[in-house]
């Protein structure tokens, strides 16, 4: 009885929260002509696919790239980040607290201080506007987090799993290989997913090192769409529905390490 | 599944058995280099992407560049002197302010909203699982999706916006063409985006607190405020400061949100720190490398101190 008016409450906040996700999918369903009509419709009454047409028509290379980029920066971020979480959760490293403590001031250096300093180097070497320079720079974001929850996860591994294994005769490589990484798959899947969905959104480092080049990521397809003061917001916000898609179909499949990911670190158990 | 096939001579039996002194050292030592080969690749990685980009920006805030210079390499050393033109613009004034009500209004906003979304959701109602999920939203589009869309929602012609607010009889505003409201205007997504974050961290936090005690509370007669006040708020402070915190780590570094909807404009109307020190670098056809750093070495440090006060409630908690 109570519930059903919690229930009715929650609606009603989830509506007015998603307000600004419904509005871009009815932009993104609005004739242009419409577009600047007072009063507004509230409602995609005359669907129109103009916008949808043109994200197929110019934004499909984007797409491809940020794809791309993504699955990269989630390889490099796990064959650098799973080994370090090991070492550090179960090998006791000298230094090893020391290493933790560089990994979390990491996480808060801005974007913008490391975009400009991967600007300089990337100059010299000449990777400006490549795709794996831009795998690199994204990676930054995600390898410190990725080796503090790899970190976390491991340390809870039961001992005697690993004992069993160091008494079969595995070595400290075999023991990772065949038993510590099954075992951390939860933890693989939470790194891989917040780590392509950084990657997919990334901007900064995007607009800086790959202004110019032939293989620019879909959040630089949006700039550029908004950049060249296009009127044409339909299709704006067609590709910004279409840019969406990886963070929906995420939340649906994943949704629980999504939660796990946000609280990782922030809270203890 | 055993690993049957035996490729490495039985290390642990054989330590076990010689136990004598330097026996125990080699292998200690045997396991520290193991551990450091499991290191190696994230150590390679910290120092060529880590810390030598932020050398290269600490280098470019005390040198003279010009953009044949950065190109060339060659520019002179000049010490302090691209910080002090920095702290003498008069844009820095506006831009520290701006940096600093950004910050503090978005986490305050975000964390009483968070807050009061967790205790609502914390009640297990029908189909509150979902809508928590749903709540998630906003803190997974990409931000430039996120930006683009409040854009056009703050337009102050056709912006559906002023359009629901025309009902309440309030002229139409130029959220983000008129001065006094740019910033506004970006805090108010920047809102929007930070609440799921709170939400999700600060409803953990509340699973925490063991239900016995509001069942106790309840029969001393507490109403719901009196719970909220009595045991929700003092038994979530540690988990509150947490957030906060990194909020306030999070938020300081704010820069594509900004600069998608406004620029920083109009004129310096929005501009923080973090889009200061992009325009200085790459917002003009005349960049100005050496105190675009150098606004960025300040930023670094501001989150810094925050950062390591972060780290230090966090490990006080732990102990």
């Amino acid at each position: 009885m109570k519930s059903r008016g919690y229930t009715v409450i929650g609606l009603c906040l989830t509506a007015l929260m998603l307000f600004p996700v419904y509005w871009m999918l009815n932009v993104s369903l609005t004739p242009q002509q419409d577009m600047r009509k007072d009063p507004p419709d509230l409602l995609p009454l005359h669907p129109t696919f103009e916008g949808y047409r043109a994200v197929l028509d110019d934004q499909l290379p984007y797409l491809g790239t940020s794809l791309l980029i993504g699955i990269g920066t989630v390889a490099l971020t796990l064959l650098i980040a799973a080994p370090a979480g090991y070492a550090l959760a179960r090998l006791r490293p000298r230094g090893g607290g020391a290493l933790e403590l560089a990994l979390l001031i990491a996480q808060m250096i801005p974007g913008i201080v490391m975009a400009m300093g991967f600007y300089g180097i990337f100059l010299d070497l000449s990777l400006l506007n490549s795709w794996w320079g831009l795998i690199v720079a994204d990676s930054t974001i995600a390898v410190p987090f990725g080796v503090m929850i790899f970190t976390a996860f491991m340390s809870g591994i039961p001992g005697e799993l690993l004992s069993a294994a160091r008494i079969d005769g595995a070595g400290t490589w075999r023991t990772f290989r065949s038993v510590v990484l099954p075992l951390s798959r939860n933890a693989i899947v939470t790194v891989s997913l917040f780590g392509f969905l950084w990657a997919w959104s990334d901007f900064v480092f995007a607009n800086t090192l790959d202004g110019g080049g032939s293989w620019k990521p879909i959040t630089l397809g949006i700039y550029k769409y908004i950049g060249n003061n296009n009127q044409e917001w339909n299709a704006i916000m067609a590709t910004a529905v279409v840019a969406s898609v990886p963070a929906a179909v995420l939340l649906v499949l994943a949704q629980r390490y999504v939660a796990a990911g946000v609280t990782a670190g922030a809270v203890k158990d | 599944m055993t690993v049957a096939r035996v490729d490495r001579p039985r290390r642990a039996p054989a330590a076990a058995a010689r136990a004598s002194g330097s026996g125990a050292r080699s292998l200690r030592r045997r396991r520290r280099l193991t551990a450091l080969a499991f290191l190696t690749p994230l150590l390679a990685y910290l120092a060529a992407f880590y810390v030598y980009p932020l050398y290269r920006n600490l280098d470019l805030s005390l040198r003279d560049y010009t953009v044949r210079s950065f190109v060339a390499g060659d520019a002179p050393f000049s010490g302090w002197d691209n910080f002090r033109t920095v702290l003498d613009d008069p844009t820095f004034g506006p831009a520290m302010r701006h940096t600093m009500v950004f910050t503090f209004v978005s986490i305050a906003f975000q964390y009483v909203i968070g807050l009061a979304l967790a205790v609502f959701f914390n009640r297990h109602f029908r189909l509150s699982t979902v809508l928590r999920a749903l709540f998630l939203i906003p803190w997974l589009l990409p931000l430039i999706v996120s930006a683009s869309t409040w854009s056009w929602m703050f337009n102050s012609e056709s912006g559906v916006v002023n359009y629901f607010l025309h009902f309440f009889g309030v002229a139409p505003v130029g959220w983000l063409t008129a001065p006094d409201w740019a910033l506004v205007s970006v805090i108010i997504a920047n809102i929007w985006i930070g609440i799921p974050f709170n939400l999700v961290i600060l409803y953990s936090g509340l699973q925490n607190i063991p239900g016995e005690l509001y069942e106790a509370a309840a029969l001393d007669g507490a109403g719901a405020w009196q719970q909220f006040r009595r045991i929700t708020f003092p038994l979530l402070r540690p988990v509150s400061a947490i957030t906060l915190l990194l909020g306030l780590v999070y938020t300081l570094k704010v820069f594509d949100l900004i600069w998608i909807m406004t620029k920083g404009g109009p004129g310096d109307a929005s501009s923080t720190l973090a889009t200061w020190s992009y325009q200085l670098g790459f917002g003009t056809l005349l960049p100005r490398f050496g105190p675009g750093a150098a606004v960025g070495n300040i930023l670094i440090l501001i989150a810094l101190v925050f950062g390591l006060l972060h780290i230090r409630v966090q490990r006080r908690q732990e102990a």
